[in-house]
């Protein structure tokens, strides 16, 4: 019985030991990391977590240790699956009034554009098309729902419509 | 004359049930006169619906198309009877998703005159195979087992594969319906030359009509009509009654002894599945000019007067076909389209019938199925399951939304025969756990696509942007230098040319 005893025991300790020199001694590669953070957010690229895009927000949560509930479009599941990964504690979203803004698109009143690119280039998928002085307009297939060429509009003509 | 019951394959699992398809052949098929309206929804298809061709107030003949297919995968639709357009609205169907589709409502004349043929009929030996796959596709021919897959693209996408068998599926396993069984009896001639014709189609010489052994009168009927047409590529293949050993891949497995591949086809094993009531559509509208504007329904159940299986028109409301049959019975409680292991209840009989429609089956009060009790893990479930999955492990991660063991453990092949419901001693509504799992399976699988392509067009624009920036300095740079070369006496011939330009400015002003 004492064989078998020592003999688990000292298994274990060894791979104990060898365990927690690999965790200590190779960390995992940074910009893998920040790839497999990256895809577990929702790719709305809305920067509403305060970073222009969803791979910085990624690269922060990695290298700066970013809090991980700074995702409105993702809500709690995203929080729950970087949780998992990345090891840490499931905690509430941060207070926002944005909800899942992925289920909608914007859509421009041909009408009232004036053709002043400023959306074009506050939309980060490039999903608007136009030229300056001509009527623009959004590729819905494309469109993230983020919101973000709402602002920038002189002329208020965008507005977000339900992508069903 | 009969089949033999030979050399098949064996189907794991299964059960026999009760047919309860006495009440509904005892009679032949009686043919329902034209309702005064005809509801026809745009998508009585797999696939994307079919656009209004057209317009409200417009005079319709019977078999003109009112609405084409749109799309890769998709089908026409013609009207059902002569008559007026009165409207292109939504409407209620009975559909997985969603409650109204719109469709286009036709006031029959009661005439019932018919179009003129497009084309004159021609011997289908005499058309060579690609134009008759053509042909077929303007014929709204779709899979009438079930799924309804536009016939045309199936076909074609076939041809592509290298085929053995033709199958033609006249296996109808599920408990009371019986369109295909009476189909079969007053229809064989028509069933074979169908299949004659998506012989010559696709060029095959092999064709096996599956039939259940319970079903001798069909078998009969076949029978002769095949020593009557003298074709010996045609050969009957009976086999045994169980349930689901009509889904396709089943048949499959039963007469080819081949098991179709995860997430694949049955023409990865060389065979092509048409149901008997698709082989006969497709002589009507290959050899009479009809277009597929009427099914065989059968209408059944407790709650039914007089079960029967009618000829009716597509797009005659399932109201209209009750009353003909002779109404609800007092008891009728609960109103299913399609069979009662794979039908949807319905909540109103306003639904017209479509392509899908098998079965009419109006039961009386839900059956007593006991309260929902947690899983013993008696194993009962995988010992019916079809496919050999195992449903308890399927329902643990199916609860826990473990999507990767969801996937190994098969559950995209899934048929949702609902064996394992039946089946099981705690009564857990498995399929229905299943259906929905494999919902948000589906859900994921699109929101991960297009996470997908949002973050590459954001790393493409990140890219461009970067690129721009440097190519901006760059000119910058080089303005810069170019300035530098020119030397002070050149800025300064700039800046008394900017000066005088001033100057005359402020002149002209004056």
């Amino acid at each position: 019985m004492w064989i078998a005893v020592v003999t688990i025991t000292a298994i274990a300790l060894a791979a104990g030991l060898l365990l927690s020199f690999a965790s200590r001694r190779l960390p995992p590669n940074d910009d893998d990391l920040v790839a497999t953070v990256n895809g577990l957010l929702p790719q709305t690229q809305c920067a509403q977590c305060g970073y222009p895009g969803c791979r910085p927000y990624a690269a922060a949560i990695v290298h700066e240790s970013e809090e991980i509930n700074l995702c409105p479009p993702g809500g709690k599941e995203t929080i729950r699956r970087l949780a998992k990964c990345l090891g840490r504690d499931v905690i509430p979203l941060k207070a926002s009034t944005q909800t899942r803004m992925s289920d909608s698109v914007a859509v421009i009143n041909e009408a009232l554009c004036i053709g002043c690119t400023h959306c074009r280039a506050a939309c980060p998928v490039d999903a608007i098309v136009g030229a300056h002085q001509f009527m623009h307009t959004i590729l819905a297939a494309e469109c993230t729902g983020c919101e973000l060429c709402l602002a920038p509009c002189p002329v208020d003509c965008i507005s977000m419509k339900s992508a069903a | 004359m009969s089949a033999p019951t030979f050399d098949l394959g064996t189907l794991h699992g299964g059960l026999r049930m009760p047919a309860c398809k006495d009440e509904s052949t005892a009679r032949v098929i009686q043919h329902i006169p034209i309702p005064t309206q005809l509801v026809l929804p745009l998508a009585q298809h797999a696939g994307e619906p079919a656009h209004p061709v057209v317009s409200i107030g417009e005079r319709v003949l019977r078999g003109q198309l009112i609405a084409d297919a749109d799309g890769m995968i998709s089908a026409p639709v013609h009207a059902s009877s002569s008559g007026k357009i009165v409207a292109i609205e939504q409407w209620p169907v009975s559909r997985r998703l969603g409650e109204n589709a719109p469709c286009i409502v036709i006031e029959c004349d009661g005439l019932d005159s018919p179009v003129q043929l497009s084309e004159p009929i021609v011997p289908f030996e005499k058309v060579d195979p690609e134009s008759l796959l053509q042909k077929i596709l303007h014929g709204g021919i779709v899979g009438l087992g079930g799924a309804v897959f536009p016939t045309a693209q199936k076909l074609m996408a076939a041809t592509a594969e290298s085929l053995e068998h033709l199958i033609i599926n006249g296996v109808e396993c599920e408990p009371y319906i019986s369109c295909d069984d009476v189909l079969m009896r007053e229809h064989a001639a028509e069933i074979v030359i169908g299949a004659q014709i998506l012989l010559h189609a696709l060029q095959l010489d092999h064709c096996l009509i599956a039939v259940e052994s319970d079903k001798p009168e069909a078998i009969h009927a076949l029978a002769d009509a095949l020593t009557e047409l003298q074709d010996s590529r045609i050969v009957i293949k009976q086999i045994p009654t169980i349930y689901p050993s009509g889904a396709e891949d089943q048949v499959v497995q039963l007469v080819t002894k081949k098991e179709v591949p995860t997430g694949g086809l049955p023409t990865d094993v060389g065979c092509l599945v048409q149901n008997v009531g698709t082989a006969v559509a497709v002589h009507n509208w290959i050899n009479d000019g009809e277009p597929l504007i009427s099914r065989v329904t059968t209408v059944t159940g407790d709650g039914i007067a007089a079960p029967m299986n009618v000829m009716a028109r597509i797009g005659t409301t399932i109201a209209d076909v009750v009353n003909f049959v002779g109404g609800y019975t007092d008891r009728a409680k609960r109103l299913i389209i399609g069979g009662p292991m794979t039908g949807k209840a319905v909540s109103t009989d306003r639904v017209p019938l479509v392509k899908a429609t098998n079965t009419i089956l109006v039961l009386s009060e839900t059956p007593a199925v006991g309260t929902e009790q947690p899983c013993i893990r008696c194993g009962e479930c995988a010992q019916v399951c079809p496919i050999l999955l195992l449903p308890q492990q399927l329902y643990w991660y199916a609860c826990a939304d473990d999507e990767a063991k969801l996937r190994s453990y098969g559950l995209i092949d899934c048929i949702e025969c609902g064996c394992c419901d039946l089946v099981c001693p705690s009564h857990i509504p498995l399929t229905a756990d299943f259906r929905m799992a494999k919902a948000r399976m589906r859900e994921l699988a699109d929101e991960t696509a297009r996470a997908e392509r949002a973050r590459k067009r954001f790393e493409s624009r990140t890219v461009r942007l970067e690129r721009e920036q440097l190519q901006r300095a760059q000119e910058l740079l080089e303005q810069r230098k170019k300035v530098q070369k020119a030397g002070p006496q050149a800025i300064q011939e700039i800046l008394e040319r900017s000066k005088s330009k001033d100057n005359s400015a402020s002149e002209k002003d004056e």
